[in-house]
């Protein structure tokens, strides 16, 4: 039976990878045509991403003289894989994570930090100046956000601990499951609404768009990190950019967004599954338009220090109000 | 260990718009120390021009640049007609100042596109190029062309400005009076925009007069100098144009990028004032001193003597210098000093105290125009050695040519 359960899973995390590409690079498609029809231009088609992929695979890799190979190559697909691998820990409507039970959200800020940290990597090991300081601004970036991430996910798990919501305090099941909305009071909604706002603001900086696109900075540092990175490794790294996007709206919607479309129209089992299924990926979308294409079309470009700033005092500040008011929420 | 590295920008860089390089010495993001090497793009235009009449020179001196192309043909005809006595008749001197502004505008509407694309600010940039194709529009009504428009000629112009045409300027303003607002409006209240803009590349305004910049780069330092004011030229002495310097508006001159972009926001403004008179204005007459053009290449051969003219481009000061000797039909020298040339000594000290994040932005805040500004290019052949002539060099080779010119009588 476990090996039976194992091929089962196996095989479904294959088909879920596959999908979940795949839904990435169409939400960056649409991304890219809402953006530009939001500066009145007309756009890409929707499918440009897919074909920019297909053109990247088909491509020579060229590795600098003054890189170090295994870490140049290697970096893009350790991103690729880690991000992908995050999916598997996201429930999806109701279907529960195809890993569930064997990770939580640490283990999701985890590894969106090590897709990051092989970005870097791949950066510091192109030998190439441009490529070194925009490695050194994601790294800079990451340690920024890192700190309002780790608030609002910990404050979370205090909440859902404190109030008995049902499952494992850090599992995203249990967000998934129950509205956090719902089980704090009106202090507490207060406290949960300064969370969302903090997560919201992290999201630029995690997916390196809108004002937060710092180390990939085009006119600045002409890509930053993936500057010497061409063909199959660009590939990867154009994988990684629009999972990240994804991963986050993810993320977002499974803790604040549960909400089942299915138990509320009264579906049944697997009616229940295919809709909550779908509604979650329309969920997804919503909030990857708002909180991606929006931002990066109404502003422009922060310098690094602004950025750290922004996150450590401003987003910093935001979360740890709301952790304040979560928990004055919980005793009240 | 040396915590010092290089960083070049350009001499291909997708925050620029013509090559040049600046090698950055940079500690961390901060720039410690800036070295600027241009040469890139030097294409030798003065010296074609000595195998080519005036009237031929005209569409030469048109591609300088591709933005103020319509300022160098005006200083290079206004220096032949200096050399060559020629008047124009008002009507002419109109509609130049009318090309002048139009080309002011879109000038200016790129800049401020392209200073938020640097920043990453992409949606005001896509607004402002929107914007800019309204002028365009009316440049291409004019004369047919929307870059290199060939208005201009020795002692006149060559197209009128029908009453459909003032119409369609007509039009033009009071569109820009309702929709550049709102273009300004997001770029300077966005708090990102004004984090990137403000205290960056800052150029006192004791600097602005000690390396003499000139144009939007010195008003925004506070420095109250417009050629339009301190010397009119063609029609402007009739529109008492005023220098706009940011005390003015704001009590303060920071003298930095976003003073110069508010410079350049108000002198759209100003512009669009000054195309309102000169349509308002516009006297009747000639458009041409003489229309026959072997009329004109005949009465420009037997003239001699050297004329100079200086004009204020969008980017500032443009100066030309021609030569014309009695019985050659050639030009025998002509001198380019584009605005570029007086600004870019300013970039090492905007650099200082900034970040690499913003050198692409300093860089442009000038406006720079490289191809207008590369007049010259030490190279030697045997070796294939480039080497850029240094300052006591071109003193004493500048002090040579002096000589040799007084001992050959002007020539």
């Amino acid at each position: 039976m476990v090996v039976v359960s194992l091929i089962m899973r196996l095989i479904a995390g294959a088909a879920l990878m596959i999908l979940v590409a795949g839904l990435a690079f169409l939400f960056e498609g649409v991304d890219r045509v809402v953006h530009a029809r939001m500066q009145r231009r007309i756009g890409p088609p929707v499918f440009q991403p897919f074909l920019d992929l297909l053109k990247l695979l088909g491509k020579e890799n060229i590795v600098p003289r003054r890189a170090v190979p295994w870490a140049f190559n290697g970096a893009p697909w350790v991103a690729a894989a880690t991000m992908l691998l995050l999916f598997l820990y996201i429930p999806m409507g109701s279907l529960p994570p195809i890993l569930g039970g064997e990770g939580d959200m640490i283990l999701i800020i985890y590894l969106l930090g090590l897709s990051g940290v092989a970005m870097a990597v791949g950066g510091f090991a192109s030998g190439n100046p441009i490529a070194n300081v925009g490695a050194q601004r994601e790294m800079i970036l990451m340690m920024s956000y890192e700190l309002p991430l780790a608030v609002v996910v910990s404050t979370l798990a205090y909440v859902a601990y404190k109030t008995g919501m049902p499952g494992e305090p850090f599992s995203l099941e249990t967000f998934a499951g129950m509205s956090v909305w719902g089980v704090v009071g009106k202090v507490g909604f207060l406290g949960i609404l300064c969370l969302f706002l903090a997560l919201v603001l992290v999201v630029p900086g995690e997916t390196g768009k809108g004002p937060m696109d710092i180390p990939e900075a085009k006119t600045e540092i002409l890509e930053g990190l993936i500057i010497e990175y061409s063909g199959t490794n660009l590939a990867m790294f154009k994988i990684t950019f629009a999972l990240r996007a994804t991963a986050m709206a993810a993320v977002i919607v499974s803790i604040f967004f549960p909400w089942s479309l299915g138990s509320f129209l009264g579906f049944g089992s697997v009616f229940l599954y295919a809709l909550d299924f779908l509604w979650f990926w329309v969920k997804v979308f919503v909030v990857q338009i708002i909180f991606v294409t929006f931002m990066r079309t109404a502003f422009g470009r922060f310098k690094i220090w602004q950025a750290s700033e922004f996150y450590l005092i401003k987003v910093a500040g935001l979360s740890i109000a709301g952790m304040i008011l979560a928990s004055i929420g919980l005793v009240i | 260990m040396d915590k010092k590295y290089k960083v070049p920008i350009g001499p291909v860089h997708v925050g620029l718009k013509e090559p040049i390089t600046a090698w950055l010495d940079l500690e961390g993001e901060k720039i410690v120390g800036a070295t600027v090497r241009p040469g890139a793009i030097h294409r030798g235009i003065e010296f074609m021009a000595r195998d080519r009449n005036p009237i031929q020179v005209i569409y030469l001196s048109e591609r300088i640049c591709g933005i103020c192309s319509f300022s160098h043909v005006i200083a290079f005809l206004r220096a032949v007609e200096d050399a060559a006595s020629i008047p124009v008749p008002p009507r002419a001197q109109y509609i130049r100042s009318l090309v002048l502004e139009l080309e002011r505008l879109h000038s200016h509407m790129l800049w401020a596109g392209v200073a938020c694309y640097t920043i990453g600010f992409d949606s005001a940039f896509h607004l402002g190029m929107a914007l800019r194709e309204k002028v365009m529009d009316v440049l291409e009504v004019l004369s047919g062309n929307r870059v290199n428009y060939g208005v201009a000629t020795v002692g006149g112009v060559r197209w009128d400005v029908t009453p459909e045409l003032a119409k369609t300027v007509k039009q033009m303003v009071k569109y820009y009076k309702q929709e550049f607002a709102p273009f300004y409006d997001v770029v300077t209240a966005d708090p990102i925009a004004k984090a990137r803009l403000r205290d960056v590349g800052v150029l006192t305004y004791e600097e602005a007069l000690r390396y003499s910049a000139v144009g939007p780069t010195a008003r925004a330092s506070g420095v109250r100098c417009d050629l339009r004011e301190s010397s009119p030229y063609e029609a402007y002495g009739d529109f008492g144009v005023r220098a706009v310097v940011p005390q003015d508006y704001y009590g303060k001159a920071y003298g930095d990028v976003f003073d110069r972009f508010l410079v350049r926001v108000h002198e759209v403004y100003q512009s669009l004032d000054i195309i309102e008179k000169v349509i308002a204005g516009l006297p009747e007459g000639d458009i041409m001193w003489e229309k026959n053009l072997n009329k004109v290449l005949a009465f420009l051969k037997k003239a001699e003597g050297t004329g100079w003219a200086s004009i204020e481009a969008p980017r500032g000061d443009d100066t030309h210098v021609v030569h014309l000797k009695g019985g050659d039909e050639n030009v025998t020298w002509w001198k380019v000093r584009a605005p570029t040339y007086a600004n870019a000594v300013s970039w090492p000290l905007m650099f200082r105290n900034n970040e690499l994040a913003d050198a692409p932005l300093i860089i442009n805040s000038i406006d720079p125009c490289i191809s207008c500004m590369e007049r010259m290019l030490a190279t030697d052949s045997t070796t294939g050695a480039r080497k850029v002539v240094t300052r006591a060099e071109l003193l004493e080779k500048c002090r040579e040519k002096t000589r040799r010119l007084m001992q050959n009588g002007g020539r």
